[in-house]
């Protein structure tokens, strides 16, 4: 799995591409870290429209990168979340720390 | 309900195959025509399982996994994944949503994605003996289709 960054001011965008299961969960958290640390974004927004399969591997990356962002005084946005993610991350209840906008939503704001 | 066909297959429990895994078992399932979203279903639920093994059932070790999937005349696939590891001492709480041993690289909620994109889910496990996951999910027969 790779993961492309996107920094605009203080907003650090990633975009995570392919799957993400515990074979790719290790190395997406220590790229997502890495880019937190160095960026030291006040928001930080993952753009999972990329993402073609997760499972509850997932559910661990998003609170690790809140977690981390939580430490900077920063928040976290999850973008374009294909809806299969979107019901992982709702069966742990993610979405009560994380604001998660579905493809839906994105595009409504855009038009 | 009568069997029409199944496979097994078997292979090392790294967290490569988890990928192979759950592909090889969408492969199979084709033949039952289910929509995507019931694929995805089953990936995730097979990938869930598979991926306990790897991280709780040979913790320190390389070992077997066994996948078998079985087709029946009523449209539906029964999974069943098999290891030889350390086994589950407490069933009952390892299903329990959000409990792990897994520490903060896992989130606990591995066997209840499982109960929730499958129909049916079975757990054995004796401790020191292995475990067996047996999952259940009927595909829709779309009216026009075979």
């Amino acid at each position: 799995m790779k993961t492309q960054t996107e920094l605009s001011g203080s907003r650090l965008t990633l975009f995570p591409q392919g799957e993400l299961d515990h074979h790719a969960a290790a190395s997406v958290v220590g790229e997502i870290e890495r880019s937190i640390d160095s960026a030291l974004p006040r928001e930080c927004v993952i753009d999972m429209s990329g993402v073609t399969f997760m499972d509850s591997s997932g559910i661990a990356v998003v609170l690790k990168a809140h977690r981390r962002m939580s430490e900077l005084s920063g928040k976290l946005r999850l973008v374009r979340v294909p809806e299969r993610c979107r019901r992982i991350l709702a069966a742990a209840g993610v979405e009560r720390l994380v604001e998660i906008e579905t493809r839906e939503t994105v595009h409504n704001e855009r038009t | 309900m009568k069997e029409r066909n199944s496979v097994k297959f078997e292979f090392l429990s790294r967290s490569a195959n988890e990928g192979f895994a759950r592909a090889a078992v969408a492969v199979f399932i084709a033949q039952l025509d289910p929509t995507l979203e019931e694929l995805g279903d089953v990936k995730t639920a097979v990938s869930e399982a598979v991926t306990n093994c790897v991280v709780h059932a040979y913790p320190e070790t390389l070992g077997k996994i066994a996948v078998r999937v079985r087709l029946f005349d009523d449209n539906s696939a029964e999974i069943t994944v098999r290891d030889w590891g350390v086994g589950i001492a407490d069933v009952e709480e390892a299903r329990a949503p959000m409990y792990t041993t897994g520490g903060d690289d896992r989130s606990g909620m591995g066997f209840t994605i499982m109960e929730s994109f499958m129909d049916k889910l079975r757990v054995k496990s004796t401790a020191g003996r292995g475990t067996t996951v047996t999952m259940r999910r009927r595909i829709s027969v779309r009216a026009g289709v075979r």
